[in-house]
């Protein structure tokens, strides 16, 4: 009897690790494709809607950063050894729980190029929309930094138009993008940084190599 | 009874929503939209299915203060394994039913089949009984699913009607979920008393 | 304060029944009288506490480090399913009184989905507090766990004492017995839903 029992639990423990041993690399594939159409999403787009290069995000390992006791992944669309945007990706509290989205800011800082949500768990037919409301998400695609804020604003003036009847997801939503936005700031800045560290080491490097020159 | 009987008893005369009131959390929980529910019983018959053919092939075999046990571990491997399945190749749709679908292994209509059909029928029978069982959860989960989404999204299968605004929200939450389905068994019990 | 976020969040706000259709079955089948919903309730309070206890050290000490997170359900459920049937005949062999008052739901809590619902929530969903979010210790873990259990039982008083109303008035007849039962439910859901965004 404990036989059997014990039995059925061995082979069943069996079978399934089998099974997750086969499915493992298509479930990492999987996550793997999301992740790439989100980059393509708010990477691969001129502000006009056009596409700069249908398919061709090639994605590495990305980068973190670390900001305020959150990380942020991001990946860069490098073109003529010049980095043109930047894909974050940032992660709030919606009303539901943890809102991640994609977030494509161009170089210059002057437009977010696209959104793309990534994981929710906002209500169905409400909050949930942020994923299908072509209006909400239409205007997150090549929104001017300049001339928009990032707030959601009832009437719109100058900011976001909120998703009817889901005013928190469509504020953290908004939070989101802005969260990357400061991120993007300390990416940009972080880079300035470790280029003159390169080239002061490379200066150090060199004055040594004359130094034994010298002797 | 009838091969073809096994099939579609589970549509009306035995429908484990309507009639036998079994698996009411996936039922309410996940019926936010027509496709949704249709995911769900969808699952659901998948496991129903091949949980009847393991535990038919088995029963003469295992003893029976411990048959419980080991029903409840064939069905957890199987749904464990429609995880796997979900996650690899539907992603979406395992997003969205979430926590539900390891609750398969709690739903009593798969325990129920194996417990009254599956272990005292052959494999073919039982694998019969599964897809009419479960077809009959699918059909009504679709439906129920189906009239949330019409009346609190104004869309069908994510289809939105034409020229119409927002719907009742409350019928895509959870207040929603109890009252069409009341109002659904009523309906339902009222053909049957006509029939 | 974040201890207080868990208990009103599990209580009100995210009631198991009424928000997350979680214990529908149990729910329907044994509210008909306040006595019976009563016992019911404690006996779900315990089964949920003490399973949560016991799902979190085996997740967290034993799947965890082996890499084997891919048994959680099937190893849930049999710790489960042997708890209850522990606790069963323990509580016979030391307190007789209280297995005469929980003894008969005991057998019904295993298939009850709150207890695996609530064990697999905690070990794999991120809770919020404020604009933050992490996974819960085992500390907070059983709290949360014995709170949700503390709003089944609400859910299940309040509804028992509509049901003992219920049953003396004139339903039609389609609508007798669970049409109406859940439509009640639903006007109560209704009420519960006045509690979002307090949290």
């Amino acid at each position: 009897m404990v036989l059997c029992l014990f039995g059925t639990c061995l082979f069943c423990s069996a079978v399934l690790g089998g099974v997750y041993a086969l499915t493992k690399e298509p479930i990492e594939q999987t996550n793997a494709k999301i992740l790439q159409t989100a980059v393509g999403q708010v990477l691969l787009r001129n502000a006009d809607g056009t596409d700069i290069k249908e398919g061709t995000a090639i994605l590495e390992a990305p980068d973190v950063l670390e900001m305020d006791g959150k990380s942020y992944e991001y990946y860069t669309q490098v073109e003529n050894d010049k980095p043109v945007a930047y894909a974050i990706k940032s992660t709030v509290v919606g009303f539901g729980g943890p809102l991640t989205l994609m977030v494509g800011i161009s170089a210059d800082r002057k437009l977010v190029l696209n959104t793309s949500v990534l994981a929710h768990s906002e209500t169905p037919g409400l909050g949930a929309k942020c994923t299908s409301d072509e209006k909400f998400m239409s205007q997150w695609k090549g929104l001017q930094l300049e001339s928009t804020k990032l707030e959601v604003q009832k009437p719109v003036k100058d900011g976001i138009d909120a998703i009817t009847a889901s005013t928190i997801t469509s504020k953290a939503y908004t939070s989101a993008v802005a969260n990357a936005l400061a991120a993007f700031d300390k990416i940009v800045a972080g880079q300035t940084v470790s280029e003159n560290a390169e080239e002061a080491v490379l200066e150090e490097t060199n004055n040594v190599e004359q130094e034994v020159e010298n002797e | 009874m009838s091969k073809f009987g096994l099939i579609t008893k589970g549509l009306v005369k035995d429908n484990p929503t309507f009639v036998l009131l079994l698996g009411m959390c996936p039922t309410l929980a996940t019926t936010t939209s027509a496709m949704n529910g249709l995911s769900m019983g969808l699952a659901t018959l998948f496991v129903l299915v091949l949980s009847n053919m393991a535990i038919s092939a088995l029963a003469p075999a295992v003893p029976d203060k411990v048959h419980i046990p080991v029903y409840i571990v064939v069905i957890a491997t199987f749904v464990t394994v429609l995880q796997f399945l979900m996650q690899a190749f539907v992603p979406d749709i395992y997003a969205t039913l979430g926590l539900f679908i390891p609750l398969i292994v709690v739903n009593c209509i798969v325990l129920g089949r194996a417990e009254a059909f599956a272990n005292k029928n052959s494999v073919v029978d039982s694998a019969l009984d599964g897809i009419g069982v479960g077809l009959g959860f699918t059909c009504s989960l679709t439906v129920l699913g189906a009239v949330r989404e019409i009346l609190g999204s104004l869309s069908v299968f994510g289809w939105k009607i034409p020229g119409t605004g927002d719907g009742m929200l409350a019928f895509v939450m959870a207040p929603g979920a109890f009252i069409a389905l009341g109002y659904l068994m009523v309906l339902f019990n009222k053909f049957l008393a006509k029939k | 304060m974040e201890i207080l976020i868990i208990i009103v969040s599990a209580i009100f706000v995210n009631n198991i029944v009424l928000a997350q259709f979680l214990g529908i079955c149990p729910y329907l089948g044994v509210s008909n009288k306040l006595s019976t919903a009563t016992g019911m309730s404690a006996a779900v309070a315990f089964v949920i506490t003490l399973a949560t206890l016991v799902t979190y050290l085996l997740n967290q000490y034993l799947l965890v480090p082996n890499q084997l997170e891919f048994l959680q359900t099937i190893a849930f459920i049999l710790v489960i399913a042997a708890l209850v049937q522990m606790v069963e005949i323990v509580l016979k062999k030391i307190s007789p009184a209280l297995y005469q008052a929980l003894g008969i739901f005991l057998p019904l809590i295993t298939t009850n989905c709150a207890v695996l619902g609530v064990a697999i929530t905690v070990v794999t969903k991120e809770f919020t507090f404020g604009d933050a979010s992490k996974m819960l210790n085992l500390g907070e873990a059983l709290i949360y766990a014995f709170a949700t259990a503390l709003g089944y039982g609400l859910a299940m008083i309040l509804f028992a004492g509509l049901r003992e109303h219920l049953a003396l008035n004139d339903v039609p007849k389609s609508f007798k017995g669970i049409p109406i039962a859940l439509i009640t439910v639903g006007i109560l859901a209704l009420a519960f839903m006045g509690f979002a965004g307090i949290a």
